[in-house]
C-alpha cells in the first residue's frame, strides 16, 4: 500500500517538474532572443522623447551613455536614486535632463522630465507618468494640450521664484478651471528642480568630464 | 465534424460569451476598455494566450494526474503569458505601454484557466485551439465595443491610438469629434459598468427576441457556470 503511494506521489512530482523545466526553458529562451530588442526600443523611445524637449541640434553626444548618478534629493522629490542625462556641444556643457517627481498632484505622482540648459533656462518639460482626472487635471500631459509648453525658456533668471505660481495663487502660470491642483503641483515640482539645478549646477556639469575623459579641460573652462 | 467546430465557434462568439454570458474576467473588461484600441488588443493577446493554453495542455491531458493539474495548468498559463509579454514589449514596443499592467494579469483571468480546465483537459488538440480562440475572440468583441462606446461618448473620437499599434500611417485611420468634448463618466470606471451593463442587456433582448421568435424554451439568463 504505502509502496504505490510513494510510486504515486514521486510520478506526480515528477510530472510537476518536468512542466517546471519545460517553462523555465522556454522563458529563457524567449528572454533571450527579445533582450536586444526591447533594450533596442526602450532607448529608441526614450532618446524620442528627449528630441522632444532637447532639440537634436543643440547637443552632440550621446544622451544614452552620458550618465550621472543622482542621490535621492528634495528638489527632485525622487525616493531612489535617479539618472541625469547630460548634454554637450562640442565638447562643452549644453544641458542636462533631469527626472522629478511631484508627490501633491491630485491623484498620485506625476513623473516629469526636464530639460535644462547649461544657462540655466528650461528647453522643455514633459510629463513622463501621471493618474490625473482623464479629461479635467491630464491636460498636462502633451497628448491632451499644450500647457507643458508654457515653461519652455522659462528660468529663475527671467521669472522670480515668487511667480512661479498658477495665476489663481498670484504667479505667471495659465491654469484651466477646474483643475487647479495638478498644474500647482508641476510648477513648484519645475520651480524646484530649476533650484536643484542651479546649486548643482556644478557638480552636475564636473561629472561630465568622467564620462568623456577627452574634454576635461573644456568643461572645467566652462565651470569658470 | 464540422459541426462540433460550428458549435464551439457560436457558443465562444455568443452563447457562452465570456464577456456578456459567463461574466468570467471581468477585471480588464472594466479596466483596461477606455478606447476601441486599448480594449481590441487586450483581447487580440488574451485569444492568442488561450488557444495557446488549450493547445499546449489538451495533447498532454493523459500524463497530468488530476491532483496536480491546476498548478500545471497555471504554469503552462503563466509561461505563455510572459511569452506574449515580453514580445509585445519586443515587437510593439509603444503598445506595451499602454497595455503594459493588463498583459500579465492574462494569467488570473478567470475564463482561460475555466477554457483549459472544462474544454482542453477533457477534449483533442484541434477543436480545443479553436476553443480556446473563439472564446477569446468572444471576449475580443465584447472588449473592442466597450472600448468604442467609452471612447465615443467619454472622448468624442474613434480608434484614438490606433498609431501606438500600427506606427504613425494609422492616424489617418482616426476620427475625432470637432464640437463634442465628451462626457468625462463614460471613461472613468462608472462608464466600465454602465457599459457592460447595457451590452449584457442587449444582448440578452435580441436572445429573448430569438428565442420567442422560435418559440423554444425561456434564455438562461443568469450567467452559467456549470460545465
Amino acid at each position: 500500500m504505502s509502496d504505490s503511494i510513494v510510486k504515486h506521489t514521486s510520478k506526480t512530482a515528477i510530472t510537476m517538474i518536468a512542466f517546471a523545466f519545460i517553462g523555465t526553458a522556454l522563458l529563457a529562451y524567449v528572454f533571450g532572443i527579445t533582450r536586444a530588442p526591447i533594450e533596442a526600443s526602450e532607448a529608441e523611445a526614450r532618446l524620442a522623447l528627449f528630441k522632444q524637449i532637447l532639440p537634436e541640434n543643440t547637443y552632440d553626444n550621446d544622451l544614452l551613455k552620458q550618465v550621472i548618478k543622482i542621490a535621492p534629493s528634495d528638489l527632485l522629490g525622487n525616493h531612489l536614486p535617479t539618472e541625469a542625462n547630460i548634454a554637450t556641444l562640442n565638447h562643452k556643457a549644453a544641458g542636462v535632463i533631469l527626472e522629478a517627481v511631484a508627490h501633491d498632484g491630485y491623484s498620485g505622482d506625476i513623473k516629469l522630465l526636464i530639460a535644462i540648459r547649461a544657462d540655466g533656462s528650461i528647453s522643455g518639460v514633459r510629463v513622463l507618468a501621471h493618474k490625473e482626472t482623464p479629461g479635467l487635471g491630464d491636460y498636462i500631459d502633451i497628448a491632451h494640450g499644450n500647457w507643458i509648453k508654457l515653461f519652455n525658456n522659462e528660468s529663475l533668471a527671467k521669472t522670480p521664484a515668487k511667480l512661479w505660481q498658477v495665476k489663481k495663487d498670484g504667479g505667471k502660470f495659465d491654469y484651466m478651471v477646474g483643475a487647479t491642483i495638478t498644474p500647482r503641483a508641476v510648477v513648484k515640482a519645475v520651480l524646484k528642480a530649476e533650484q536643484f539645478f542651479e546649486m548643482n549646477r556644478a557638480t552636475l556639469f564636473a561629472d561630465s568630464k568622467d564620462a568623456t575623459s577627452e574634454n576635461t579641460d573644456l568643461i572645467q573652462k566652462n565651470k569658470d | 465534424m464540422s459541426n462540433i467546430y460550428k458549435e464551439i465557434t457560436i457558443n465562444g462568439l455568443w452563447k457562452q460569451n465570456s464577456g456578456v454570458v459567463q461574466l468570467l474576467g471581468m477585471c480588464p473588461t472594466l479596466a483596461v476598455t477606455t478606447s476601441a484600441v486599448n480594449g481590441l488588443s487586450l483581447g487580440i493577446a488574451t485569444a492568442l494566450v488561450m488557444a495557446a493554453a488549450n493547445g499546449s495542455v489538451s495533447p498532454v491531458r493523459k500524463f497530468v494526474p488530476s491532483e496536480i493539474r491546476v498548478p500545471v495548468f497555471i504554469l503552462v498559463i503563466a509561461t505563455l503569458v510572459t511569452v506574449i509579454d515580453l514580445s509585445i514589449n519586443a515587437f510593439a514596443h509603444p503598445l506595451h505601454k499602454v497595455l503594459g499592467i493588463f498583459i500579465p494579469l492574462i494569467v488570473v483571468n478567470c475564463i482561460v484557466l475555466a477554457r483549459v480546465e472544462s474544454f482542453a483537459a477533457k477534449n483533442t488538440t484541434v477543436p480545443s485551439i479553436l476553443d480556446g480562440f473563439m472564446m477569446g475572440s468572444g471576449l475580443a468583441l465584447v472588449l473592442g465595443l466597450l472600448g468604442a462606446i467609452r471612447e465615443l461618448v467619454g472622448k468624442g473620437t474613434i480608434l484614438s491610438g490606433l498609431d501606438l499599434v500600427f506606427g504613425p500611417v494609422a492616424k489617418q485611420f482616426m476620427w475625432t469629434s470637432t464640437d463634442y468634448h465628451g462626457l468625462l463618466l463614460a471613461v472613468l470606471p462608472p462608464g466600465a459598468f454602465l457599459g457592460l451593463g447595457s451590452l449584457i442587456a442587449i444582448r440578452n433582448w435580441i436572445e429573448i427576441r430569438n428565442i420567442a421568435k422560435t418559440n423554444a424554451a425561456p434564455p438562461v439568463l443568469i450567467p452559467s457556470l456549470h460545465h
